[in-house]
Order: structure tokens, then sequence, then C-alpha cells
């Protein structure tokens, strides 16, 4: 079977079928590597004990911009390459990824009520993230008011990669203004500034928490796919029901 | 050419005429910031520190109050299906849309900021900056609410969804005009390098809001 054979519905169900006990069983594994790997991770001279929420708001933050990214490529799919299953990954992303930002923007807040003394600040890493989850919340709302699924699709697609733009701006926006939050550490020209003692950890919470989403995004378009068969055995019941 | 232009001049009758949505904003406007002080006390000299960022504020939720009349008013009576389907580019079609909105209810509140201005006790250097930061940014305003309004025009009663929907991709628009007033009276930050970038943002609105609407529409309308 080959990968475009997933773009049918019912052979991607089979698909998850398959699929989704092994990448749940990974996703728990993998989290139990890293919270093992956490636990033992030293303290910071500086920040003690609490440097560990980066473990959680580091690949939070990842995730959040990462779901937004695939949303817009599979807006892309939508548009221009009329995937049958391109407008199921959009919208069974958008609340996994707010979800994540929102993680992030809470656990950023915990860190940073000791560390800098104050819950939030509006510097521009901060305010970014922020946009980005009320833009999530936005495509969610989009997705709930319009009615038909397909006009639905496209016009959310639209709002998606319109936003893409935002993508940039957070991972940029620490080296283009003097920002409160801390420069890029990991993803930089020169590679990681972080010893490997703490960067291990950090590595693999963000496979654990990637296979977390995978398979969150894959149980949702499950969902996705099932709940549009319903609405179409429905809808051909009350007309059957009407007698046309 | 003559297509388009007649587009133009027929939106601005309608928005002259009709409702008075041009003088509406105005209106609006006016209330906003008669509001501010009733809740920030009559404090001037607070008033004139905060006076820029208070007409951003009012001229940001007056633009955006008017969109809904932009694109959903000729999904009402027809004629978007017209505009759709004729064969002017519906990307120029949005964006002569989106300049007669300018013209009858973004220029206005430009007009109107300055006199605003004495109402919140701002200097005149002040207000003169403040009245040239909207001049370049409510057109940014008027064509990133074009993608929003596009986005809602099927809905019935969309109108907050599509505040939800613009204000996000706004808040770049309304930090560099409230830093370029503030620039201008006071800070080391030269008038020129925010004002820069909010120029900056509004030619990118022109090219992005018309491509972005005119794909919403066709996309977004069976």
């Amino acid at each position: 079977m080959t990968l475009v054979d997933l773009a049918n519905p019912s052979r991607f169900l089979a698909f998850t079928d398959r699929v989704l006990t092994w990448l749940a069983a990974a996703t728990l594994l993998a989290f139990a590597l890293g919270l093992s790997q956490v636990v033992a991770a030293p303290d910071d001279y500086q920040q003690g004990a609490t440097v560990k929420i980066m473990f959680i708001h580091v690949p939070a933050a990842w995730l959040g911009i990462f779901a937004w990214a695939l949303m817009s490529i599979a807006a892309l799919g939508t548009l221009v390459w009329r995937h049958p299953l391109a407008d199921v990954a959009a919208k069974a992303a958008a609340p996994i990824g707010a979800a994540f930002t929102l993680m992030c923007l809470i656990t950023g807040a915990l860190w940073g009520r000791p560390m800098w003394g104050t819950y939030w600040v509006w510097d521009a890493r901060l305010t970014s993230v922020l946009v980005l989850f009320l833009m999530y919340l936005g495509v969610i709302a989009l997705w709930r008011t319009i009615d038909d699924p397909t006009r639905a699709a496209r016009a959310t697609a639209v709002l998606t990669l319109v936003g893409a733009i935002n993508l940039p701006i957070i991972k940029f926006s620490v080296d283009w203004w003097n920002t409160l939050h801390q420069p890029a550490s990991v993803l930089r020209l020169g590679g990681p500034t972080i010893h490997p003692t703490i960067l291990a950890p950090l590595v693999t919470m963000a496979i654990a928490f990637t296979l977390l989403f995978l398979t969150l995004h894959l149980g949702a378009m499950r969902n996705e796919i099932l709940r549009r068969r319903v609405r179409t055995m429905r809808m051909l019941q009350a007309s059957a029901a009407a007698g046309h | 050419m003559t297509a388009l232009r007649a587009l133009l001049v027929r939106d601005m009758r309608l928005a002259v005429r009709v409702g008075g949505g041009a003088l509406i904003g105005v209106l609006f406007f006016l209330i906003v910031v008669t509001l501010m002080p009733f809740a920030l006390g009559p404090d001037l000299a607070l008033l004139a520190r905060i006076g820029p960022a208070i007409l951003w504020l009012g001229a940001l939720l007056a633009s955006l109050l008017a969109l809904d009349r932009l694109i959903a008013m000729d999904h009402e009576d027809g004629s978007l299906d017209l505009i759709l389907t004729a064969r002017v580019p519906l990307e120029l079609a949005v964006a002569a849309k989106a300049i007669a909105h300018w013209l009858t209810t973004g220029l206005p509140l430009v007009v109107v900021a300055p006199l605003l201005g004495l109402l919140l006790n701002l200097e005149p250097k002040a207000t003169g900056a403040v009245a040239l930061t909207l001049l370049a940014g409510t057109p940014a305003l008027t064509f990133i609410g074009l993608i929003g309004a596009a986005l809602t025009v099927a809905l019935r009663r969309g109108g907050l969804l599509l505040a939800v929907l613009v204000l996000p991709l706004t808040v770049p628009v309304l930090i560099f005009g409230v830093a370029a007033s503030n620039a201008a009276v006071v800070g080391p930050v030269p008038f020129g390098t925010p004002f820069g970038i909010l120029c900056a943002l509004t030619l990118m609105s022109l090219v992005v809001g018309p491509f972005a609407a005119a794909a919403a529409l066709r996309h977004g309308l069976e």
C-alpha cells in the first residue's frame, strides 16, 4: 500500500486502526524515558529545580508552532492539490495546536514568576505567541460557524495561510527585538548552546511530545472522518424520511 | 479599467447614501474617544500621554465595525455574483471595493482625529503624528479587514466572528502606529523607524488582502 492510498478515507481508517495503538505505546515509552531523564537532570546553578519547567515549556512551544505549520501545508493541500483528507488533517490539528500553545503560555507564566518576577510581560516573543493562540481560536471558531464542511475547509485554509506569517515572526522575534525572553539556544546557526546534560532530556521530551501530537492528531482525524460519515447518514435518513 | 472605476464610484456612492456608513464610523470614533475619559478619569496629563493609543484604538474599532458592509451587502442583493462572474479579475475588483471603503470610512477617521486630539489634550506634535500614522495605517486596517469580510460573507450573523478573525492580524499595525505616534513626542527612537515599518505593513496588506479575499470568495461561496 503506497502513501497515496491513504488519501482514501476508508483505507486511512484501516491504517489508523493498525497504527494508533503502537503510536500510543511509543508515546508512553518516550514519556517514561523522558521523565526519567528529567528527574535525573542536574539543577541549574541559578534557577535550581525550576529550570525543569523548560522540559515542558519548550516542547509545547515547538509543537504549537509545528501544528500551525502542519495546518498550513494541509491548507495548501486543500486549496491547491485538492487532497481529500487535507481538510480533515487541518481541522483535527487546530484544537491540539491551540492546547499546546496554551500550555506553553501557562508554563511560561509559571516559570516567569520566580525567574523574572512577573507572570507576563508584553515583549515580542510572548505577544506573538499570544496572537498565535488567538488565531488558533479564530480558526476553530470559523470551522464551527460554517455548516458545510467543504466550504468551511476552504475558508479556514485561506485563513490558515494568512496566519502563517506569524510563524517566522515568533521564531525571529527574539532576534529582531530586545526581549525579556531569552534568545534561541537550540535551533540556531552555530548549534545549541545548552549543555548536553540538559539538552538530552529536552530532545527526549520533544520527541515524546511529538509522538503525543501524532497520536492525538491521528485519533482526531479518525473521529472527524467518522463524524462526517454520521452527518451524511443523518442527512440521507432525513431526506429519505421526507420522501425524496 | 472603466469597470473598476465604475465599481469604485458605485461603492463610494452607496457608502455615502445608504445608512450613512461613512459618517456612522466617525460618530462611533467620537463616542469611543468620549467614553475613555469617563473610564480613565479627567486627568489631562494622563490623557495626553495615552492619547495616541486611545485615538488608534478608536480608529481600529470604528473601521472594524464598518467592515460588515464591505462585501456582505453585495452578497445580500446579488451583486457579488455579478462581480464574481465579471471579466475583471476578482483580486482587482475587491481591491477597488476596499479602496472605496477606505475613502469613505477610513479617511474621515483620519480627518476627524486631530479634532478628537483636542478632547484628549494632545500637543500639536502628537496630533500631527497621530494623523499621519492613521493616514498610513487605516488602509492596512481596511485591507486586512477585507480578508475577514470575505471569509465571513456568507454567514448570517458573522459580525463578532469577523472581529475575532481580523483583530489578531491588525495587532502589528496597531503596535507600530502607536509606536510611531509616541516616537514623535517622546523617546529616543526617531519617528521614521516605526513609521517606515507601518508603511511597509500597509503596502504588504495592499497585496495580501485582495489575493486572500479573492481566494476566500472563490472557495468559500458555492
